[in-house]
């Protein structure tokens, strides 16, 4: 990332988390799963992120439990380490060095102390040719090691992690590429190849795209292209071996698993059905359909209860026994390409953008969370290969968040592109949009643009669409005309065109009294009330590519760029140039909240951003190098609360935030110094376990929990002091087994003793000594009657007992100094800290 | 696991008129009763009293029926020409009816001669009313003139002439017995005054007057004559109100609904509308078979009775609310409620273990075959009489259904002779609607493309192609013609438009060509 100062350019969410297979743990709680840089560790039950394993400077390719651990993780990444992981504390226990890249991590329990990787043959990253490679872990205490015994085991393997698999009790790997399939058996210490025809007689493909092999039997379950899936058998042969085929999809077979009984296979593909075959009976199969998208992973838990199938929508559905979806974690949707303009909707002040097909989703910036996904097109989606599908291809929406209009595409193949516009009205009540009105052919060729008219106070909105059939429509509700059983319906309130050329934007002004819309060099300017043309502005030689009218105390400037590489600014009051410079602006964009605005300009294959006010061609800030590539899609963000920052170079993104796409689709967005030191003390004081579900008890924890971070911070000051006395009682009472516990009547009163606000809590400064020195004494009685009462040694966070042990004896004296200390009221402290 | 998202059925806007209460109130009324009379029927008065029994005048006969019989339950037929205008008198006694030889009668309901004859007008009578004072009666005859008689003496109490043309409708105050009004062929509406000699007021009309209405207050005069409609308001001296035009022939009748809110008028051109007498816009609409010469509301709008030039009477009966309400009960005859609430009110007790069970999902028997892949069964459903005939919405969806999911070939494939005779069938009768043809005609290509080779073996196959041919055509005829209409309309507003200083901003306000918008219900 680069560096401007104090302002910088930072990933902002929505990493894949669909591009290896989850891992589930073998209680069923977590699972875990590949995320860019990072390995997220998710609640099962309550779909939230519980940990983040930061530590990988790359890619992170694989993901394995340690057979021999159940609560340690492996994960492998492109720069080189293999690192073990405590996945429930999220703490970094071993890295090892290995020194090549590395795409997949395979392990077996039958093979202690070795773990077997894929590598590129060569050490430089480019080479094409991959081999498998037994890492033997050295035995060492250290935090990094570096792994120096590799050995070769099969040369010419797939990158692809779900191409290798490990076969009954380890005793075989089986690897398959291209058309190949391998098979090596380390006690022969031999390997065996099959290989299938590169066509069969229909025309169908055999390439090999996945295996699994059966936990419990000699047998190796391929996927093929042509969507066939064949049960090998008999393969510690080189010519008698047999396979059986089985086929229902028809395309490509992404994903196989066998149930950890090896009872049944799953099988998954491009057609969205999760397929449940029944192992020696396989013409009964069940099947889970649309689960939305292509299934690119299935991972099943270690018990067999859980299936977790990832899909190419950057999404994890948790299904429990092949019948119920119960949970899905749902990415930022990367798609192909967003068509539309990244845009943010007024209310939620969340990013919209095109989702899964059909869809757009609200993804939350806050909370880096989908809020949900709505449905456009509303059709049913044919998974289907080289089928023409309804796009959604421009959104937008009206000042105050009450419509959204969206276009939706659909372009057959030798036939006239379907074209559906739509607008949704927000409901208070489901807190969602709702479908108003659909119109279909509102143009007769794409439409180029659409803009919602800006007037924050005119209760009549319109919408003003323009289109590559040489019009552009302005679209009103109108009031009046609602009859009883239905309510009012948008229509066409104008067609407009200009010279028969096709207009390309429409910008409305900040108060909605002007539109401009260009027509190639052409910009003309009407007025919406008369629907007069009221002036035109041109610049040739080339077409403009981008308006936008200035806003607050610039809204008399309307700003353009042209294809000829000018920035141009005209004032509407005198109908003139007002300044123009040359520069290649990809992307202008107003700030609706200022007068700012922001042009994104390529230069050698690097973009640079420049904020100025059209008031003046000075920026206010430039920043050089933002990322390689071109940006075409960013957008403002208005902040939840206001920065402020008083240098200049960084006031401009005081009240809202910049938010763009690169060409490789990562959201990125600037961020200051300020802003990231205070989101660095905020994220220290958090601290969530969703690994418990939220009962009522949970809440009555959750409480002890806050109080107990409070209190972390009074420590600074009192290294010496006791945890609160009720959180202690009820971690004694959850952690100690049952069998050891005393009668529950002896516990019940002291345990709802414990629930009460203690005396000594309510810390007031007007109390007098005495009773504090009483309080004292009951909270040392009650001390020791807990003790007596469990047989158990009171388990102490190890911290705290370090620090106690630290800390050199004190008198009597100065143990109440720091009583009387404690008691004061640190909620200043508290503050000044956050601050 | 998302659940199956069905086939989603474009909801078209409805075309024609929207459902309203008056279209509900007007629509509730049985299948009229058509009865022959011997001629043109000119008038039919409703009795004022309890029976509500109508007079009908055609030719020579006067026929009194009674509120439901089919057959005239009295007949007065002593009339030596063509009768004209049957009055009931207020208390429903006597009747009075003008005559084509000049001959004014009165009749007693229950007897059969007349009672009295009035002799003074030299030509055909049209008009005849009863004073509200019950002993008078006014005439209105083609000699221009207009009479006040007595009933008692049968004298002529007084003659105005001050028309100068034939007298073809007049009215009675029934609030002053000296106030009356009439209107007349040459164009004039008179007020008079059975207290002064001349008229008190005159309004001109515009065309020959042939109907004329008070409103129950009095305030409001409306006249018809020629297709003009005409509200007038009698306090304000006669001022004109309103002008509506809504006929494209002669208006011959006015009649207002019993409570006064709706003003019906017939005319030549066998419509009845319904006017709402506050904006006196249109709000509903009859249509009859043959030109309307009268109508008549029974009080409490109990029946519409309208006379016809063909000579018949056509009688609506208003639905009682038990039929009504049979009606509806008869189309859907659901299960009775105990059935559906069944074990549903039922409340878990404390200890009761509930098994909660997935909420089914109702599919249609289309989206069934689609969500299992069959194509080609989804589209025969798709294609089953009743939905092709009465929802091809529903076959047009799932057409296109099957285009997005590239199976379309599929599915047309492989079809014997009458399926395809049928498939073509569906596309000659909506490949021309602007809603489907987006949909059909890329299927119709397909449907040519797959069947190619098997053109001319089938007879039946070959007549529907040619019909389709033949469809396509005339409707691209068809769209070159409106197109033609467009480019003339289009320099015919460029040349209205006022020059600004702007180059040529092509502007047309919300043509919105092309786009169909629906509501999402």
């Amino acid at each position: 990332m680069v560096e401007h100062g104090d302002i910088r350019v930072v990933h902002r969410g929505g990493s894949k988390i669909n591009s290896r297979e989850p891992v589930v743990t073998n209680d069923s709680r977590f699972l875990l799963c590949a995320s860019g840089e990072r390995v997220k560790v998710f609640s099962t039950s309550t779909e939230e992120c519980v940990h983040d394993l930061r530590g990988h400077t790359d890619l992170v390719t694989g993901v394995l439990l340690r057979p021999t651990n159940h609560l340690q993780v492996y994960s492998c990444s492109v720069d080189g380490t293999v690192r073990l992981w405590d996945f429930t504390d999220g703490i970094l226990i071993k890295t090892y060095d290995i020194g090549y890249p590395v795409y997949a991590i395979y392990a077996s329990a039958n093979h202690e102390g070795v773990f077997f990787i894929v590598t590129p043959t060569q050490s430089d990253n480019r080479s094409e040719l991959f081999q498998l490679v037994a890492v033997h872990l050295p035995q060492s205490g250290d935090q990094l090691v570096e792994a120096q015994e590799l050995s070769a085991v099969l040369s010419n393997v797939s990158s692809n992690p779900a191409a290798t698999g490990f076969g009954r009790g380890g005793e075989y790997i089986a690897s398959a590429k291209g058309l190949h399939l391998e098979v090596y058996f380390f006690k022969k210490q031999k390997s065996y190849r099959f290989s299938l025809k590169e066509d069969n007689k229909k025309g169908g493909k055999n390439t090999l795209m996945c295996i699994a092999c059966h936990p419990k039997d000699d047998c190796i379950a391929t996927g093929h292209e042509d969507g066939k899936i064949r049960l090998w058998r008999n393969f510690n042969h080189k010519k008698e071996y047999t396979y059986t085929t089985l086929h229902w999809h028809h395309n490509a077979v992404s994903s196989l698993r066998f149930t950890p009984e090896g009872t049944n296979l799953l099988s998954g593909g491009l057609e969205s059905v999760l397929v449940q075959w029944r192992y020696n009976q396989e013409s009964e199969r069940d099947f889970l359909p649309r689960l939305g998208s292509a299934i690119t992973h299935i991972a099943v838990s270690p018990d067999g209860t859980l299936f977790c199938t990832s899909h190419s929508d950057n999404k994890i559905t948790i299904i429990q026994s092949c019948v119920k979806v119960s949970a899905v974690i749902q990415g930022l949707v990367n798609g192909e390409s967003v068509r539309t303009d990244l845009m943010v909707d007024p209310r939620s002040k969340s990013l919209v953008l095109n989702g899964k097909p059909g869809h757009l989703q609200f993804y939350s910036l806050q909370r880096d969370k989908l809020l949900y996904n709505l449905d456009i097109v509303q059709q049913e989606y044919i998974h289907e290969l080289g089928l023409q599908q309804f796009e959604v291809v421009k959104v937008a929406f009206d000042a105050p968040g009450n419509w959204m209009a969206t276009v939706e595409e659909r372009k057959p193949k030798a036939a006239e592109p379907e074209i559906n516009l739509k607008l949704w009205a927000f409901d208070e009540q489901t807190q969602s949009f709702v479908l108003n009105t659909t119109v279909s052919a509102p143009h007769e060729a794409q439409i180029t643009s659409m803009c919602f008219s800006q007037a924050a106070d005119g209760q009549t909105s319109m919408l003003v669409s323009a289109s590559e059939d040489g019009h552009f429509k302005a679209w009103q509700l109108p009031r009046s005309a609602c009859t009883e059983d239905e309510g009012p319906s948008w229509s066409c309130d104008f067609v407009g065109d200009y010279r028969g050329l096709a207009p390309q934007c429409c910008c409305f002004s900040a108060d909605g009294s002007l539109l401009a819309v260009s027509f190639q060099e052409v910009v003309t300017v009407w007025s919406p009330a008369s629907w007069e043309l009221l002036t035109t502005l041109s610049q040739p030689p080339k077409a403009i590519r981008d308006l936008c009218f200035g806003r607050l105390g610039c809204s008399k400037y309307l700003m353009g760029t042209t294809a000829s590489n000018l920035l141009c600014c005209w004032n509407l009051l005198t109908c003139s140039l007002e300044w123009s410079t040359s520069m290649d602006v990809s992307l202008l964009l107003s700030d609706p909240l200022t007068e700012n605005m922001a042009a994104f300009c390529c230069q050698a294959e690097s973009t640079d951003l420049f904020v100025f006010k059209p008031s003046e061609p000075r920026p206010v800030a430039s920043l050089k190098a933002v990322c390689s590539g071109k940006v075409t899609r960013a957008v403002f963000a208005p902040r939840e609360e206001m920065l402020e920052s008083c240098e200049e170079s960084s006031q401009w993104l005081n009240r809202s935030q910049l938010y763009f796409l690169t060409q490789h689709m990562d959201l990125m967005t600037f961020t200051t110094k300020a802003e990231e030191d205070r989101l660095a003390a905020s994220s220290k004081q958090l601290f969530i376990d969703d690994s418990v579900a939220m009962t009522p008890f949970y809440l009555l924890l959750g409480k002890h929990r806050k109080q107990e971070n409070q209190d972390s911070l009074t420590r600074l000051s009192a290294e010496l002091m006791p945890l609160p006395r009720g959180s202690l009682a009820i971690k004694e009472l959850l952690q100690s087994p049952a069998h050891v516990l005393p009668s529950t009547s002896v516990l019940c009163s002291m345990f709802v003793e414990s629930l009460l606000v203690s005396v000594a809590d309510g810390s007031e400064e007007s109390k007098h000594a005495e009773e504090e020195m009483e309080s004292e004494k009951e909270e040392e009685d009650s001390e020791g009657e807990m003790e007596s009462r469990t047989p158990r040694p009171e388990p102490a966070s190890p911290g705290l007992q370090s620090a106690e042990s630290a800390a050199p004896a004190l008198t009597k004296a100065q143990l109440k100094e720091l009583r009387r200390v404690k008691k004061l009221d640190h909620g200043w402290l508290a503050d000044l800290l956050l601050s | 696991m998302a659940s199956f998202k069905p086939t989603k059925i474009q909801v078209y806007p409805k075309l024609g008129e929207k459902v309203t209460q008056d279209t509900l109130y007007w629509k509730n009324y049985k299948a009229p009763v058509q009865i022959k009379e011997f001629g043109a029927i000119t008038s039919i008065d409703f009795s004022p009293v309890a029976p509500h029994n109508f007079a009908v005048t055609a030719f020579t006969r006067i026929h009194i029926y009674g509120p439901f019989s089919q057959e005239p339950v009295k007949t007065l037929t002593r009339f030596k020409d063509t009768a004209y205008c049957g009055r009931f008198r207020s208390d429903g006694q006597l009747l009075v009816a003008g005559c084509e030889d000049s001959v004014v009668r009165l009749f007693d309901v229950s007897g059969k001669a007349a009672l009295r004859m009035f002799r003074g007008h030299t030509k055909a009578v049209h008009v005849t009313d009863f004073t509200s004072d019950r002993y008078q009666i006014l005439t209105g005859s083609d000699d221009y003139t207009c009479r006040l008689w007595d009933i008692p003496n049968a004298t002529e109490l007084n003659s105005y002439r001050e028309h100068t043309d034939y007298v073809r409708c007049g009215v009675t105050s029934k609030l002053n017995r000296d106030l009356f009004i009439t209107g007349s062929y040459d164009h004039t509406l008179k007020l008079f005054d059975a207290r002064a000699d001349k008229s008190v007021m005159t309004m001109d009309h515009g065309q020959p007057v042939e109907s004329l209405l008070l409103y129950p207050s009095e305030g409001l005069l409306v006249s018809a004559g020629g297709r003009h409609v005409k509200v007038w308001d009698l306090l304000k001296g006669g001022q004109p109100l309103v002008s509506m035009k809504n006929h494209h022939k002669t208006v011959t009748c006015l009649c207002l609904s019993s409570n006064g809110q709706r003003l019906l008028s017939a005319s030549l051109d066998r419509h009845v509308k319904v006017y709402n007498t506050t904006n006196y816009k249109v709000v509903h609409n009859f249509d009859y078979a043959a030109s309307i010469l009268s109508l008549a509301l029974a009080p409490n709008d109990e029946s519409i009775v309208a006379g016809m030039t063909n000579s018949i009477l056509s009688i609506k009966h208003r639905k009682s609310p038990e039929e009504s309400a049979e009606v509806s009960g008869q189309q859907r005859r659901t299960p009775s409620y105990r059935v559906f609430v069944k074990g549903k009110n039922y409340a878990p007790k404390q200890d009761d273990y509930l098994v909660s069970k997935p909420v089914k999902q109702h599919l249609a028997k289309y989206d069934k075959q689609l969500r299992t892949f069959n194509v080609s069964n989804s589209l025969d459903t798709a294609l089953a009489t009743w939905t092709r005939l009465r929802k091809p919405e529903i076959t047009v969806a799932v057409i296109k259904e099957l285009d997005r999911r590239g199976t379309l070939k599929n599915a047309l494939a492989g079809r014997d002779e009458q399926w395809l005779a049928r498939l073509l069938n569906f596309l000659i009768g909506n490949l021309v609607d602007p809603r489907f043809a987006a949909v059909l005609a890329p299927a119709a290509e397909m449907i040519l493309d797959v069947y190619r080779r098997v053109v001319g073996q089938s007879p039946l196959v070959d007549r529907q192609l040619l019909r389709l041919q033949e469809l396509l055509e005339r409707e691209i005829d068809y769209q070159q013609d409106l197109l033609e209409v467009l480019g003339m309309l289009d320099t015919l507003f460029a040349s209205s438009l006022p020059r600004l200083e702007v180059p040529h901003p092509g502007t047309s306000r919300a043509n919105g060509l092309g786009a169909v918008t629906s509501k999402k219900r």
